[in-house]
């Protein structure tokens, strides 16, 4: 059994506190938003935030994350950057197929809570998640779209 | 009567008989504006078509007859929906149609036929009309071959305007006026002489009961006001916000969650497998033993009430496989075959014109060159997963599929059910790609739920097992020839490709009574025998292999590796001939007004011929595949310790024209990207049988510190050129790259994926 604060409710999960996070996410709370990728970290699809951290959690026990604050991309509104980010998304026509989307989104809004004006070496840097259908062009201009957003809502 | 008469007179009525029949098919014309059976409406809903329904409150619901898997058809076939019906875009909604022959895609099955795309004669058209009407027959509804909107063009634009002319009936009547006399605007119907007007949603339920016109009248394309515009996706905010449901995010009651384990070596069965401790973990279900069919591998399966738990329990299984006859199957032993087979075994000539052997041999100068590329995997981020329940006699299937209806036909016969007792939900799916034609999981899935009847099960691979148990874009050999004429042009191409064929494999995996290699695959020489250069003599040849690797559709198929072949043999030409290869293709194109056109938009936005930096270098390549033609300049930088990075791609495409600009753009940069992913990193192994890369870090893929700034010019043509837009932005990138890479450093590269000395 694992306590854990997800999107700001608290759950228990009767799962083993080895199980990684996404799968409670997925199965336990049919959270489905957040996606499996890999199973192994290597591509982001499952990214959410913990304590505000962009956090891979297909590798990421129960254990290790009960008692921190999760947001998931059912919880993205709580987080500051999220009307700008979406707007920038939609603008630019972002997602695909759109399963990756998630992980990307989540990634993005640590990147621009802890740096709001990215360069483009930052984002190189902070979104290291795969896209198999190939948007990388338009989530970097999305994220300096969302970057420019937040500097005018900040005026 | 003797007996020799009276078996000619019945072998006369028969072969009569099946002419009248066939005739009959042949010429007769499909009722496509029907409504199916069982099409399901909210109150206040109508069906006008059965490709579109109204509200009352005047949204409009298009029944979208192709899967969504990224390409944007969930928003381009209802643009053209509406633009006949002249409704209020913002009204638009889309669903998946239901399973039904109405949906069928008979233009994926005439483009099969092995013919040349500028072949308009006799025979050709003969063969394509022969080919669709079996296309209607078979009333296999089939995403893939870059045909979605050609073969929605007619059809959905003439739901629109069905629909608006029945709205207008409706409203005419209502008035006592002629329809001649109404106009509709945006959602709906004006009478201009009394100035009255009733919208959609008021006259949806009158319009459903006038008869549905057989062929209305279609706009003049110069009127459009929405095809042609960059109507923003419908999918794209769901998208966003991470409601958008895929096949592996289906919840219903009492769900099990299945991870299963396969054979690793290919054509293994499963000898003996000890559950016993798998069966005692936490949550475990059942252990259920799933033997090879011809659609799926052998595997063993847990089911649990969640799927860490199920792949936790994979692990304690013990299980021992008998490996089969395909257990020493190594990648090297493989490419020594092909090599053999390139000089010694049977070729089929795919393009015969002039006498290219011939005049090879009194040739002055022969420049001559192999290729090759590597098997690949599809690697679609949403891994292979299917969701079923067997139930009383009925058997429903979740999954995003490229073919729901090969879903109700191989679901029914694992489900043991008859294929009317299946219903087919389609969900998007995570990523296409071809892999969504394979069946396996299918049924797998429900041959478990098959075993726990009233269960739900969701079956879910790891993504090990996804790059181990693919159906692979097959590895290709092939050996290139051509001489050159006194001007610098090319006098005679020979050109020969060994590999297994898509088609084929994917034919004996679903129809196994179907297979055969009589008939020519034409994916696998496609790009090859094909071609738009002005070559005088040409021979293209394929040799045919089989390996006990399935191998599949990958985005473009067989243009995937022929273009990488072409192209860069053909920057070996121009290096010989001492011309620059974008010279040398634009002599060659001189006659094809539309590829010359699309090359020099591509090498002028790039600024071809320009000065750059030292180890950077442009590199060109030019494909038609799926009806469009595409050509790409990539600039690339080769640093000095032999680091590559892929700065630009500049990129043309003519597909006729754009429904949806912005969509074409995504496509091309989405088709630009995989394709570089393949050029880059791309490479599947064998050793033992069985499948050496496992997840990403061995099957690695271009991410956004390694993606090009990538531009795309629409070079248009025309409604009558319509042409694919998924897969033709794949082809160009790898010889683009691999020429630039020479440019830069004057290594031939020959092989995929870029290994630089």
């Amino acid at each position: 059994m694992a306590r854990l604060t997800v999107n700001g409710t608290d759950y228990d999960v009767p799962l083993e506190e080895t199980t990684p996070l996404l799968w409670a996410l997925r199965d336990a709370l049919e959270l489905t938003g957040t996606k499996f990728g890999c199973g192994i970290a290597a591509c982001g699809a499952c990214t959410v935030l913990v304590d505000g951290q962009a956090t891979r959690a297909c590798v990421m026990p129960l254990a290790a994350v009960e008692g921190k604050p999760i947001h998931t991309i059912e919880g993205a509104a709580a987080r500051k950057p999220w009307l700008a980010v979406r707007e920038a998304w939609i603008a630019e026509q972002v997602p695909q197929c759109g399963y990756c989307q998630p992980g990307m989104v989540m990634a993005t809004l640590a990147l621009l809570e802890s740096n709001p004006a990215p360069t483009d070496a930052d984002i190189d840097a902070a979104i290291t998640n795969i896209c198999r259908c190939g948007t990388y062009p338009r989530i970097r201009k999305a994220i300096h779209r969302a970057a420019a957003g937040l500097a005018r809502g900040a005026r | 009567m003797n007996k020799l008469r009276r078996r000619l007179l019945i072998a006369a009525g028969l072969v009569g008989g099946a002419l009248v029949v066939g005739g009959y098919f042949f010429y007769r014309e499909r009722d496509r504006l029907r409504l199916p059976e069982g099409l399901v409406a909210s109150p206040g809903e109508s069906w006008l078509t059965g490709w579109l329904r109204i509200g009352a409150d005047g949204t409009v619901t298009v029944a979208v007859p192709r899967q969504e898997m990224g390409q944007g058809i969930s928003t381009a076939l209802p643009m053209l929906v509406a633009e006949e019906l002249d409704c209020d875009p913002a009204s638009l909604r889309y669903e998946q149609a239901p399973v039904d022959p109405l949906y069928a895609n008979a233009t994926m099955i005439a483009d099969g036929v092995p013919f040349r795309p500028d072949d308009h004669g006799w025979l050709a058209r003969l063969a394509r009309h022969s080919q669709y009407k079996v296309g209607e027959l078979l009333g296999v509804q089939a995403t893939g071959g870059s045909t979605s909107v050609r073969d929605g063009w007619e059809v959905m634009r003439q739901a629109g305007a069905a629909a608006r002319s029945m709205l207008v009936a409706a409203a005419a009547a209502r008035w006592n006026v002629s329809a001649a006399e109404c106009r509709t605007g945006p959602g709906l119907v004006r009478h201009v002489a009394s100035d009255r007007s009733l919208s959609y949603g008021e006259l949806v339920a009158e319009a459903a009961r006038q008869p549905i016109p057989r062929r209305p009248a279609l706009k003049d394309p110069a009127q459009y006001r929405l095809i042609g515009t960059a109507l923003p996706r419908l999918d794209v905010p769901a998208k966003t916000e991470g409601s958008a449901q895929f096949g592996v995010d289906v919840r219903v009651p009492g769900l099990r969650y299945a991870a299963l384990a396969q054979c690793p070596v290919f054509g293994g069965v499963l000898k003996r497998v000890d559950a016993a401790r798998a069966k005692a973990m936490p949550g475990v279900q059942a252990v259920v033993e799933l033997a090879a069919t011809s659609t799926s591998a052998a595997a063993v399966a847990v089911v649990a009430d969640g799927w860490w738990r199920a792949q936790s329990a994979l692990a304690a299984l013990e299980i021992e496989w008998h490996e089969g006859p395909h257990a020493a199957l190594d990648t090297a032993a493989q490419r020594a075959m092909y090599a053999d087979l390139l000089t010694q075994g049977e070729a089929r000539a795919y393009e015969s014109v002039g006498n290219a052997p011939l005049e090879l041999a009194a040739a002055k100068q022969v420049v001559q060159a192999r290729y090759e590329v590597p098997y690949l995997a599809h690697a679609a981020m949403e891994p292979i997963n299917c969701t079923a329940l067997v139930d009383k006699g009925r058997c429903t299937i979740w999954v995003g599929s490229q073919s729901p209806t090969l879903v109700q036909w191989l679901a029914a016969g694992a489900a043991g059910v008859g294929r009317d007792a299946v219903t087919v939900h389609t969900p998007y799916l995570g990523g296409g790609f071809g892999r969504r034609f394979e069946m396996d999981v299918v049924v797998q899935a429900a041959a478990i739920a098959r075993r726990l009847p009233g269960t739900p099960v969701q079956l879910l691979w790891s993504r090990e097992e996804d790059l181990q148990h693919d159906a692979y874009r097959p590895m290709a050999l092939s050996q290139l020839r051509c001489a050159l004429d006194a001007q610098g042009g090319i006098h005679a191409w020979h050109h020969r490709i060994v590999s297994q064929s898509c088609t084929g494999g994917l034919t004996a995996r679903l129809l196994p009574a179907a297979a055969s290699d009589l008939m020519k695959d034409k994916t696998s020489a496609e790009g090859a025998f094909d071609l738009p250069y002005a070559m005088p003599h040409r021979l293209v040849e394929h040799v045919l292999v089989h390996q006990p690797v399935p191998v599949g559709f990958w985005r473009s198929v067989g243009h995937s590796y022929n273009a990488f072949f072409v192209e860069c043999f053909l920057d070996e030409a121009a290096q010989a001939a001492k011309r620059d290869p974008y010279e040398l293709r634009r002599a060659l194109l001189a006659q094809s007004p539309r590829h010359l056109r699309v090359l020099e938009t591509a090498a002028q936005k790039a600024g071809w011929g320009s000065p750059l930096p030292p180890r950077n270098g442009r590199g060109i390549a030019l494909a038609e595949s799926f009806h469009s033609i595409v050509a790409q300049v990539a600039e690339v930088e080769v640093s000095a310790d032999g680091a590559l990075r892929v700065k630009r791609v500049v990129c043309a495409i003519d597909c006729g024209k754009a429904v949806n600009p912005d969509i074409v753009a995504a496509q091309m940069e989405s088709g630009i990207v995989f394709g570089l992913t393949a050029a880059l990193h791309g490479e599947i192994t064998l050793k033992g049988g069985r499948v050496e890369q496992g997840n990403f870090p061995s099957y690695d893929m271009v991410r956004m510190a390694d993606c090009p700034k990538i531009e795309v010019h629409i070079v248009e043509s025309g409604w009558e050129h319509l042409g694919g837009v998924g897969e033709p932005g794949t082809p160009p990138i790898a010889p683009a790259v691999a020429n630039a890479v020479f440019a830069a450093t004057g290594q031939r590269l020959r092989k995929l994926p870029i290994r630089l000395a």
